[in-house]
C-alpha cells in the first residue's frame, strides 16, 4: 500500500481514539465549587474576553486569583481569548463573566472537546507525521509503525482528551522546533520552541538542550565568523518572538513581574499530590517538607537539577550532533521532573515525548486518571498501546527469538508490578492507617523507573557505545 | 523489502487487528444508542422474568419480541449473566432503564459476541487463494481480514446504534464458508440456524435452495436429499417446538406487514427513487396544470412508526407487488446458477444479488440491510477485478446512506473519521491487489463517489444552518437517500451483468 494511504490511516485511527476517549469525563466533572482542569480552561476563556489585558493575571474584584487563576503563559492566554470569541458566538452563556462559573452542559464540553481536536489537528498532528517522515532511520513501513505509536500514545489522549487540556499546542510546538533544528532550518526551530515556551512553562525542561544545541553548532562554525552571525540572528529571532508574545504586558514593569510570580509559584511548596519524583518519594522516608526551610528545598532542588543535567548539556555542548540532541532532550526533561520544583504529573508528558517505552510514564498518572472517572479509557488504551507497541516491535525487528527473549526480565517484572498495581489500586480498599497507600506506590514505582531511566539514557548519551542498526531505538 | 516475520508469527496479524478493533469498540461504549439498546433490554427482562408461554404475548413495552424463537433463548442466555451486572434491568416494567452497568453490559455482549463474526472471518480466509512470499498487507486474506474487521457498516450499526449484526453475520459468513469448504451439512444447519435467529436472512434463502438442490442433491442419492431436508426441519422444529401452539400469533410478531412502503428515512432503493419520481410529477403536474392540486391524495412519506402513504401520481405499491419485484429481479440470477453453477463463488454471487434484489425491491426495507449484501461481497472482492469495483461502489454508497442511523453531533467526527478509515482503506489496499489491469472505477463512478463529499458538506454542515431546516427539516434524508439509491442501483446492474456475462471458468476457481 501507498505511504500515504498508510499515513492517513494512522491519522485517522488516533483521531478516532481521541474523539471516543473525549465521550468520557473530564477533570472535576459535577464536583463543585472548584470543579477542575475543565473549567479552569473555560474560566480563563471567561476572564481574557470580559477583561483588559491589564488585569488577567492581577487579583482584582472582577477577577479572583484563587479560583483557578491564570497560570500559563501570555500564549495560552491569547489561545482562550481565540476559543472565547468562537464560544460567544455559539452561546454567549459560556463565557458570560461571573454568572459562568462551573457552567456545564453537553453542547458545551463538546465545544470544548472540539476546540482541543482542532489545534490537534492543525500543530501537534502534522508534526508528528514530519519527525516520522524524515527523522526516522528504517523502511517506510517502520516510520508508519513509529508514528502509529506516536499518535496513539495514551498519556497525551487522555490527558488531553480526558482529563483536558492542551499539551498537543506546547509539544507539537517543541516537536516543530525540533524538526526545524533537524532540518538545519535554526531560526524556524527556535521561533517554534520559543512559542512553545510562550505556550507552557514546563518547555523549560527542554530548554536547556536547545540552548546547548545551538550555542555548540555555532561556536563549531567559529565564533569570530559566520557563527557569530548565526548565533545573532538566532538571539535576535528568540528576543523578537519573547517581545511580541509579551508586548501587552512591557508597558508597566509590574506587569511582568506579575506574570512571572504566576508562571512560578515557589510559594506553593516542593510538590502538590502525588507525585513520581525524588521528593515525593523521599518524603516517605523522610518528611522533608516539614523538616527543611522554603530556601532550604528550593535551593536542594535546583542544585540536584542542576547537578543531574549538567553532564548531558556539557557532552551536547561539545559535540552538537542530532543524535546527542534526542537524547539531551530526554535526561534533561527527566532531571527537570525528577528534581525541580512543585513538579505536577503531567509534566512528565514533556520526557515522553521522545521516549519510545512511554508506559511507565503513563501508569504514573493512573491516580489522578482514576479520579477523572477515566479508568475504562485508560485500561482500554494503555493495553492497546502496550499490545501494538510490542507486536510492532517485534515484527519491525529482525529477529528469529520469541518476543519473550528480546526483553530483559526486568521489564516483564515491571509490567507485572504496574498491572498488579493498577488492579489493586482501583478494586482493593486501601488499609485506614494509610489511606494514600497506593497512589504512593504507584509514584514510588514509577519514581524508581525514571530513576533508571535518566541513569541509563545519561549513560548512552555520555559514553556512545557503538550504535549498531538500533532495536532499541530512543526516537 | 519483505518484512522478515518468522513462520510462527504468520497468524498474528489476524490477531492483531481482532484486537485492535476490539478495543476500538470499547472506547466507543460511551457512545451514543439508539431505541435498539431499550428493544434489547426489553428482551433481557422479558426472557428472564417471563415464562415462555408469554414471550410473544408480552406487550407491556412497544417494542415486543419480533425475532425467531432462538434469538430469544440467546437474550435468556445472556439474561442470566446480566444478574451480575445489574438486577433492574432484568424488571420489564423498568422501561428505558440505561444505568452505566446496563450500557457496559448490553455494549460488552456485542463486543464478545463478535468473537463468533472473528471465528468465521478467519475460516473465509482459508477458503482464499494465497500467493506465498507476498508483502503482508498486499495479501488477500490480509486486505479481507480487514474489509471485514473493521467494517464501517458494522461499527457503527453494532458498536453505536446497537444491534447484534457481528454475532450474526458471523453465522452466515461461518456457512458461506462451509459451504466453500464443501462441508455443505454444516453450511446447511448453520444458516438453518441463522434463520431462526433472525428471519430477514430469508431474503437470502432462495439462493441457499437452489444451489444445495442443483450441486448436491440430484447428482447425489436421495439419502442426501433426506438428510438435509432432516436437518433443516429439526432445526426449525427445535427452535419452534415450544411455541407451537402459539404460531399464529409468533407469525404475526414476525411479519407485521402493518407498516409502510418505507421507513421513515427511506432506504436507498428503487422505492425511493419511485418516491421522488412520484413527487416531481406531481410537481411538476400541478404547475403546468395537467393536475388538480385539489385532488391529489396527500402524501405523507415521513412520520410516524406506521407509514401508510398513497401516492400522488404513479399507481400505489402494495406489499404484494413488492414481493413479484423482489422475485422478478432474483428469478434470472436463480436460473443462471441452476443452469450453470459456478461452484461456490456462482453461489456466493447469486447470494449477493438476491440480497441486493430484496434490498432494492422489498417492503419496509431497512438501509441496515444493505450489509447484507456488503459483507458477502468482500468475499468476491478480493478474488477478482470487476467485484472489487463492484464493491467499492456498493460499499462506499451503503456505507454513506448509513450516517443518518447517528445523527448526534458527539458522533459527527466518530462516523467520518472511521469513514474515511474504512474507505481509504478498502480504496488502497485493493488497489494494490489488482494493480496489475488499470484502474478499479472508471472516472464516472469516481466522480459519483467523490460527489458524497459536497452531499454531506450539504445535508450536515450547510443545510442545518439554513432557513429550510424548520420548513422542510426531511430534505437532507430524502437528498441522501435518492443519491445513494443511483448507486446501489448501479451496483446491483452491475452485478447481474457480472453473472450473467461469466462464463465457467472452472481452471480459474478454486473454490469448488
Amino acid at each position: 500500500m501507498e505511504n500515504w494511504s498508510l499515513f492517513s490511516l494512522c491519522v485517522l485511527l488516533g483521531l478516532t481514539s481521541r474523539w471516543a476517549v473525549s465521550f468520557h469525563s473530564y477533570s472535576g466533572a459535577g464536583k463543585p465549587p472548584m470543579f477542575g482542569d475543565y473549567e479552569a480552561q473555560r474560566h480563563w476563556q471567561e476572564v481574557t474576553y470580559n477583561l483588559p489585558v491589564h488585569e488577567w493575571y492581577f487579583n482584582t474584584t472582577n477577577n479572583d486569583l484563587n479560583y483557578w487563576g491564570l497560570d500559563y503563559p501570555p500564549l495560552t492566554a491569547y489561545h482562550s481569548l481565540v476559543c472565547a470569541y468562537v464560544a460567544k458566538l455559539l452561546n454567549p452563556e459560556w463565557v458570560e463573566l461571573h454568572a459562568s462559573r462551573g457552567y456545564e452542559s453537553h453542547s458545551h464540553k463538546l465545544f470544548m472537546r472540539a476546540t482541543v481536536l482542532f489545534t490537534d489537528i492543525l500543530i501537534y498532528i502534522p508534526a508528528v507525521l514530519l519527525y516520522c517522515f524524515y527523522f526516522c532511520d528504517g523502511s517506510s513501513k517502520q516510520k508508519v509503525a513509529t508514528a502509529l505509536c506516536i499518535l496513539l500514545y495514551p498519556g497525551l489522549i487522555l490527558i488531553d482528551y480526558g482529563h483536558f487540556q492542551y499539551n498537543s499546542v506546547s509539544l507539537g510546538l517543541a516537536l516543530w522546533g525540533i524538526l526545524g533544528l533537524g532540518l538545519g532550518w535554526d531560526l524556524f526551530g527556535s521561533l517554534a520552541f520559543t512559542l512553545a515556551l510562550n505556550y507552557k512553562q514546563m518547555e523549560l525542561y527542554h530548554s536547556l538542550p536547545f540552548f546547548c544545541y545551538l550555542l555548540g553548532k555555532c561556536i563549531k562554525q567559529g565564533l569570530t565568523g559566520r557563527g557569530f552571525f548565526q548565533l545573532a540572528k538566532i538571539s535576535l529571532t528568540v528576543l523578537v518572538t519573547f517581545a511580541l508574545c509579551w508586548m501587552p504586558f512591557l508597558s508597566d514593569p509590574k506587569q511582568p513581574l506579575q506574570v512571572l510570580h504566576r508562571l512560578f509559584p515557589f510559594g506553593r511548596g516542593l510538590f502538590e499530590d502525588k507525585v513520581a519524583n525524588t521528593w515525593c518519594s523521599l518524603n516517605v522516608l523522610i518528611k522533608i517538607k516539614t523538616l527543611l526551610s522554603r530556601e532550604t528545598q528550593l535551593f536542594l532542588s535546583f542544585a540536584l537539577t542542576l547537578l543531574f543535567i549538567l553532564p548531558s548539556s556539557l557532552k551536547l555542548l561539545s559535540k552538537p550532533n542530532l543524535w546527542q540532541f534526542k537524547l539531551a532532550l530526554v535526561n534533561s526533561s527527566l532531571a527537570f521532573f525528577l528534581f525541580s520544583f512543585q513538579v505536577h504529573e503531567k509534566s512528565i508528558l514533556l520526557a515522553a515525548l521522545l521516549m519510545f517505552f512511554l508506559f511507565v510514564f503513563f501508569h504514573s498518572m493512573l491516580p489522578l486518571l482514576v479520579k477523572d472517572g477515566l479508568l475504562l479509557p485508560y485500561v482500554v488504551t494503555s493495553l492497546a498501546f502496550l499490545f501494538l507497541s510490542l507486536y510492532l516491535l517485534s515484527h519491525l525487528t529482525r529477529t528469529n527469538e520469541p518476543l519473550f527473549w528480546y526483553f530483559p526480565f526486568h521489564f516483564w517484572f515491571s509490567l507485572v508490578a504496574m498491572a498488579v498495581l493498577s488492579f489493586t489500586s482501583v478494586w482493593l480498599e486501601p488499609p485506614a492507617k494509610f489511606p494514600d497507600l497506593f497512589p504512593v506506590l504507584v509514584s514510588i514505582l514509577s519514581f524508581l523507573h525514571f530513576l533508571g531511566f535518566i541513569i541509563y539514557f545519561n549513560l548512552v548519551q555520555l559514553m556512545e557505545p557503538q550504535r549498531k542498526k538500533s532495536q532499541k531505538k530512543t526516537n | 523489502t519483505v518484512m522478515a516475520a518468522p513462520m510462527t508469527n504468520d497468524q498474528s496479524w489476524f490477531y492483531a487487528l481482532a484486537l485492535g478493533v476490539s478495543f476500538l469498540k470499547c472506547l466507543l461504549i460511551n457512545a451514543y444508542h439508539s431505541t435498539d439498546f431499550e428493544v434489547h433490554r426489553n428482551w433481557l427482562a422479558l426472557t428472564h422474568s417471563l415464562p415462555v408461554s408469554q414471550w410473544y404475548y408480552e406487550a407491556t413495552s412497544e417494542w415486543t419480541l419480533d425475532y425467531p424463537p432462538l434469538f430469544a433463548w440467546f437474550e435468556y442466555g445472556l439474561s442470566h449473566i446480566a444478574c451480575f451486572f445489574d438486577k433492574e434491568m432484568l424488571v420489564v416494567p423498568n422501561l428505558n432503564y440505561a444505568s452505566p452497568a446496563t450500557v457496559l453490559f448490553q455494549r460488552l455482549s456485542v463486543i464478545v459476541a463478535d468473537v463468533v463474526f472473528f471465528y468465521a472471518v478467519k475460516e473465509c480466509c482459508k477458503c482464499l487463494r494465497e500467493d506465498k512470499g507476498k508483502d503482508l498487507l498486499g495479501k488477500p486474506s490480509f486486505i479481507l481480514t480487514g474489509l471485514l474487521l473493521w467494517n464501517f457498516g458494522l461499527l457503527i450499526v453494532d458498536h453505536i446504534h446497537f444491534q447484534y449484526n457481528g454475532f450474526l453475520f458471523g453465522v452466515l459468513l461461518l456457512s458461506i464458508a462451509r459451504h466453500c469448504q464443501n462441508r455443505h451439512f454444516e453450511g446447511a444447519f448453520l444458516f438453518s440456524v441463522l434463520l431462526n435467529l433472525k428471519h430477514i436472512y430469508l431474503y437470502i434463502a432462495p439462493a441457499y435452495g437452489i444451489y444445495l438442490l442443483r450441486c448436491f442433491c440430484f447428482t447425489q442419492s436421495n439419502a442426501v436429499l433426506v438428510t438435509l431436508g432432516t436437518i433443516v426441519l429439526s432445526t426449525f422444529a427445535v427452535s419452534f417446538g415450544p411455541f407451537i401452539g402459539q404460531l399464529p400469533q409468533v407469525l404475526s410478531r414476525l411479519f407485521p406487514f402493518k407498516r409502510g412502503l418505507c421507513h421513515a428515512y427511506w432506504a436507498p432503493n428503487i422505492w425511493a427513487l419511485y418516491n421522488i419520481a412520484d413527487k416531481a410529477f406531481s410537481i411538476l403536474g400541478v404547475k403546468f396544470r395537467l393536475l388538480d392540486i385539489n385532488k391529489l391524495p396527500k402524501a405523507s412519506m415521513t412520520g410516524g412508526l406506521v407509514q401508510e402513504f398513497q401516492h400522488s401520481v404513479l399507481p400505489s405499491v402494495s406489499p404484494l407487488a413488492t414481493l413479484v419485484c423482489t422475485l422478478l429481479s432474483i428469478l434470472p440470477a436463480l436460473f443462471k446458477i441452476w443452469h450453470r453453477p459456478n461452484g461456490a463463488r456462482g453461489f456466493l454471487r447469486c447470494l449477493v444479488i438476491c440480497a441486493l434484489g430484496s434490498f432494492m425491491f422489498g417492503w419496509h426495507v431497512h438501509e441496515k440491510a444493505i450489509l447484507m449484501a456488503i459483507l458477502p461481497l468482500s468475499l468476491l472482492a478480493v478474488d477478482s477485478r470487476k467485484d472489487a469495483g463492484i464493491f467499492l461502489m456498493l460499499s462506499v454508497t451503503g456505507h454513506y446512506s448509513l450516517f443518518p442511523l447517528l445523527f448526534t453531533t458527539q458522533e459527527l467526527p466518530i462516523k467520518i473519521f472511521l469513514m474515511l478509515l474504512f474507505t481509504i482503506f478498502s480504496l488502497a489496499s485493493l488497489k494494490t491487489l489488482f494493480r496489475k489491469g488499470g484502474a478499479l472505477l472508471n472516472p464516472l463512478e469516481v466522480t459519483y463517489l467523490l460527489g458524497l463529499i459536497p452531499l454531506e458538506l450539504i445535508c450536515e454542515f450547510v443545510y442545518p444552518l439554513t432557513v429550510w431546516q424548520k420548513t422542510f427539516p426531511f430534505l437532507p434524508l430524502m437528498l441522501t437517500s435518492v443519491y445513494c439509491a443511483l448507486g446501489v442501483t448501479y451496483a446491483f446492474i452491475r452485478l447481474y451483468n457480472s453473472l450473467l456475462t461469466c462464463s465457467d471458468t472452472t481452471k480459474k476457481t478454486k473454490m469448488q
